[in-house]
Order: C-alpha cells, then structure tokens, then sequence
C-alpha cells in the first residue's frame, strides 16, 4: 500500500501539466471570480444632465458618488446628448435632475427624477436602479429630516451575513464545490482509467493486493491533494479577499473531507464504466463540470430556475456542499442546521460506492 | 504440495460459461514445473478466460483447478503469491523510471527493500540493463520495455509466469532475444504458461495446446503434434485443426 501511494504521487509530481491544473487552478479561479466576475456594482460610470444646477442638485450628485457605487463619468448640457453617451458603451446610467430640483424639494412640492438605465446589460443596470433609489431615498431622508414631517414611514432593509452585498463570499463555496469536484472525482477516474488502458490493472488485480487495496491506494494521495486544495481557497478568500468563517473550522474541514470523498466515490464509479483515460475524461467534464457549475445555484440562483431543472439540482452533490460551506462561513452554523444536507452528501458517497462494487463484480465474472 | 509433485498446473473438466455461451468446455491438461507451455488459439477460441481464470482474474462455471499445488476456488490468495503475470500490453508504468517500476512491483508482492534492491540488479544484469536502471521508460525501445516486464513479472521469483500474448509487434530478432530470456528462466525451474499468436514461436515451446471453439483440440509436444497431422510446420498444424 505504501509502495502504491508512493506510486501515485510519483505520477503526479513527474506530471507538470497535472501539477500546473492541480495547484495553479485553484489560485487562478478564486481570482477571477473574486475579482472579474463578481456581480457587486463598483465605481459604475454615470452621467449627470443636471438641468438645475442648485445647491441641493450638487448635493445630491457628490452624495451619489461619495456611496463609491457610482462615478460620474461626465455631465451633460441637453437630452439630445444622452443616446450619444450610452452609445459609446462607458455609460451605464443617465441620472436626469429637472430645473427647479432644489426650489420645489423645498417647496415639497412633486419631484421627479429620471432614471435612464443601459438595458443592453439587464443585470446591471436593474442593479444599478436600485442602488440609485436607494441613495436618492436616503437623500431625501436627510434633507427632510431637517424640517419635520407629520408622518413619516421609512423602509429599512437589513442585509444579514453578507452586510455589504458581496460577491465573493458565494464564490468561495462555488469555486471550492468546482475544484474539489475536478480534481477529485476528474482526476481519479483518469487515473485509474489509465491503468486500465496501459494493462498494468490486469497485472495489479494477479497481484495479491486486494481490489478495495488498489483503489484506496490510488485514492488516498488525491484525498491529500484535494484537501490542501480546499485550505488553498479557504485562505485565499480569507488573506485575499477577507471572507470569514464564522461557524466552526472542524466542522468545516469534516464537510470538506467528506465531499471530498463523495467526489473520489463519484470518480472510481465513472473510472468502472470508461474503457479510456478519454472516456473518463469526456465523462467528468460533461457529467460532473458543466452541471456543477451551471445547476448548483452557484452562478444561477437555484430559486430562478424551471422547476424540472430545481429537480434536477437536487441531484447536483454541488448544490447542498455549497448551501453546508456557505451556512457555516457566513451564518455559522453547526450540524444541528445542517444534518439533512450533511445526509444527502453522505447518501451520495455509499450509493457510488455501491454502484463501483456492483460494476466492479459484474466485470470480473 | 499434494499428490502429483511434479504437476504444477492440474485442470480437469474446467467449465466457463457466460450466459449461453460456454467459453470453455470441460478443458483438461496439466503443466509440469520448469515446462514452457504454449496456449495457443484463434482469437475468441477461449485461451484469454481459461487464462484469466488460471490467474484467479475470473471464476470457473465448474471444474476442478489447482495451480501451484492451491486451489483455485478456496487459496486464490496462495496462488496469487506464487504466479507472475505479463500483459500483452507491457504494463510498465511510462512516467517512472526502471528502478521505481521494480520497487514499486516488488511492493505490491511485499518484498523488502533489501530484497527488491538486489533481485533487481540480478535481473537487470541478466538483460545487460543495469546502467540504465534510472532511465525513465517511455524513452526506451519496445524491446527493452517487454524484456523488463518479464523481469518486473518474475520480481517475487513466483513458481510460476503467465505470458498473454508476450511478443506483440515486436520485430523478430527482438523476440528471439525475448526467447532466450525465457529458455534462461525456464532452466532454473520456472514454469512458463505462454499464449500466442505466431507460430515460429509455437516451436519454441516444450508441450502446445491448441484450443478450438472453447475445446483443446491437440495437446502434445510440437514435433509430436507435425508427425500426427502429417505436416512440416506448426501453421499447418493450426490451419488444419481450425479447417475442422
């Protein structure tokens, strides 16, 4: 056995283009999403066609770009300037103050402001709407704060966990779900698929090692290697991009390792079905990554889905390890929440398991 | 070892059946210790499962098996400590060098690092490889990979090797080396069970079995086997036995 993991690691040490995916992955996914495709708004560039131009219209643009939401990108002179700036593509938004913006707010008579948002990109500029509602009601709170109002009802919404609305921390379990799938459940079944191929299986099954020997053997060195992955991201999100973990460490690793371990069930059961390291690998990219990443709820809401497709989530192991890391980084939450999720997980891991041993008898009689 | 001292292979009445098709049917023969034994066969003639089961890879229907004096049904464990075994496909891992095969072969068997560290340079010296013993294996030519795998199958110094197929698109030079390794190691008392393909390398075995459609067909020495069927080479032999 212990000949066997030195084996294994021999093979993936000698390999620098596994090295490279295994360890340069990781690294490399948590920066993008952190940073690229995060969907948080930031310095988002508008335009001001400030047809007032009082004290309290200013007032209001500086407060709109001191929120660090917004930047002005320019101020316009005339409507017929506002398809231009769109057009050019920097703009994101068109902020219209009507004359006479201070002189009736005082007066507290009507006043309307117009929003005008760049649909091309619904996402962000529906975002974008809010934001500046927001921030145009808060203004409004604090002008009129000043003179006192017979009634007055205020909205307050609280944002738990996640105060500041960011993206990374759902990256974080997403991405740790991705990696730990692919190298995991991936890189396993091409190895033992390679075995296969080069015919050393044959020599490893005359041998006395027993199959479960084999397989733990090959196992046990990406268990390793998966595990430092997931510390890799955890501490990348935590010194890079300051997400906590607020619930339990122990318990977090224990999660860690158990998907881990659904992941390598998952990947000896797809190495017993493919003849060739190809197979395996065509097999996990489409079996395991596209689902992973689109069905998980960790790009797509699961709640915006069809409902065949929620279904279908429920399949997706991804989909509750994300719900159990997210709960315990960001809620803290212990296994007294988390059991069900927890149960499917563990669910998972005996039933590929069992299907590896079914397929694996059936071929050698 | 029981009864028959000097059989070290007995099979009597060996069944496999897969479904309704029956692979091998009721096969019969022994091997003696230090024979070469050639298996030889059309492909489909059922050579690779009566094979595979002698290996303990697969189980018998029926019939009764022992290999190195263990049964096959009850001591798979036993038989498996006392066989080596060479695919047709080489099996050397390409990415490690010779050494780190040898080691990591000689582990699986249990071997300690004292005796794997001086079986291998017995046979590295025997194949006249002994300095390049940390070449890594894919940049070594086919010959030489299929004669380390035969040393790399016989690293545990079993009673006995399988060979499926051993000489597959090796030119023939090579694979009269390859035969001289096996003679060598045949004389110091292995017993070598070999299925093949070509029939110049049929010759070279002490006693063939010939199946057909999951029957032995002829079992006999191959100048034995010539005088019966009135032929000059052993494809004749073959061709006429698999004419009926």
């Amino acid at each position: 056995m212990k000949a066997f993991i030195k084996k294994e690691l021999f093979h993936i040490f000698r390999d620098y283009r596994t090295m490279l995916i295994l360890f340069g992955m990781p690294v490399v996914q948590v920066l993008i999403f952190g940073y690229a495709i995060t969907n948080e708004i930031k310095d988002a560039k508008v335009a001001i066609l400030d047809q007032s131009g009082d004290v309290l219209s200013s007032r209001f643009v500086s407060k709109l770009t001191a929120s660090g939401y917004f930047e002005v990108d320019r101020t316009l002179d005339h409507p017929s300037q506002i398809e231009p700036a769109f057009r050019e593509g920097r703009v994101k938004q068109v902020i219209v103050i009507p004359s006479g913006f201070g002189t009736d707010f005082g007066l507290q008579k009507q006043v309307t402001i117009q929003i005008l948002g760049d649909a091309s990109d619904p996402n962000t500029a529906n975002m974008l709407k809010t934001y500046t509602m927001a921030i145009l009601n808060d203004f409004q709170m604090q002008e009129l704060g000043k003179q006192s109002l017979p009634v007055d009802v205020k909205v307050e919404p609280l944002m738990f966990y996640n105060p500041e609305l960011k993206g990374v921390y759902m990256f974080v379990p997403g991405t740790m779900a991705i990696i730990l799938m692919l190298v995991s459940a991936m890189m396993t079944s091409i190895s033992i698929a390679r075995e296969k191929e080069l015919g050393t299986m044959e020599v490893l099954l005359v041998s006395p090692l027993r199959p479960w020997q084999i397989i733990i053997g090959k196992v046990i060195p990406y268990v390793a290697l998966s595990f430092i992955n997931a510390l890799l991201i955890l501490s990348l999100g935590w010194f890079v991009f300051g997400v906590p973990i607020i619930g339990s460490k122990g318990f977090l690793l224990i999660e860690v390792l158990l998907f881990i371990i659904m992941s390598l069930s998952l990947g000896i059961f797809i190495s017993t079905i493919s003849p060739t390291q190809q197979v395996a690998m065509l097999l996990s990219m489409f079996a395991l990554m596209l689902p992973t990443i689109l069905l998980s709820g960790f790009i797509f809401p699961v709640e915006n889905m069809p409902t065949v497709l929620q279904w279908l989530s429920n399949l997706m192991p991804s989909r509750w390890f994300i719900i159990i890391v997210r709960d315990i980084m960001l809620k803290g939450s212990g296994i007294a929440y988390l059991w069900k999720e927890t149960m499917i997980i563990f669910g998972m891991t005996l039933f590929f398991i069992g299907l590896s041993i079914v397929n694996f008898k059936l071929r050698l009689d | 070892m029981p009864a028959s001292q000097n059989k070290i292979i007995v099979v009597e009445n060996l069944v496999k059946k897969f479904g309704n098709f029956i692979a091998n049917d009721h096969l019969s023969f022994d091997v003696s210790k230090g024979e070469i034994f050639g298996f030889l066969g059309a492909n489909g003639a059922g050579k690779t499962t009566a094979m595979k089961i002698l290996c303990g890879l697969s189980h018998p229907t029926s019939g009764k098996v022992t290999v190195a004096g263990y049964d096959i049904y009850t001591q798979t464990e036993k038989i498996k400590r006392s066989i080596g075994y060479m695919s047709q496909k080489f099996s050397l891992y390409e990415d490690l060098t010779v050494y780190e095969n040898f080691r990591f072969y000689g582990g699986i068997y249990g071997l300690s690092r004292s005796e794997i560290h001086s079986q291998t340079e017995i046979l590295l010296s025997q194949l006249d490889l002994s300095d390049y013993k940390n070449r890594v294996i894919k940049t070594l030519p086919l010959g030489w990979k299929q004669k380390l795998a035969f040393s790399v199958a016989i690293i545990h110094k079993p009673a006995i090797v399988f060979l499926d197929e051993p000489t597959g698109g090796v030119d023939p030079i090579t694979r009269r080396q390859f035969w001289d390794l096996i003679y060598k190691n045949a004389y110091q008392g292995l017993t070598v069970f070999i299925t093949t393909h070509y029939m110049d390398e049929a010759e070279y075995c002490n006693r063939l079995s010939i199946m057909v459609d999951g029957k032995i067909k002829a079992l006999d020495t191959p100048a034995a086997l010539k005088n019966r069927f009135g032929c000059a080479t052993m494809q004749e032999v073959f061709l006429e036995l698999a004419r009926n």
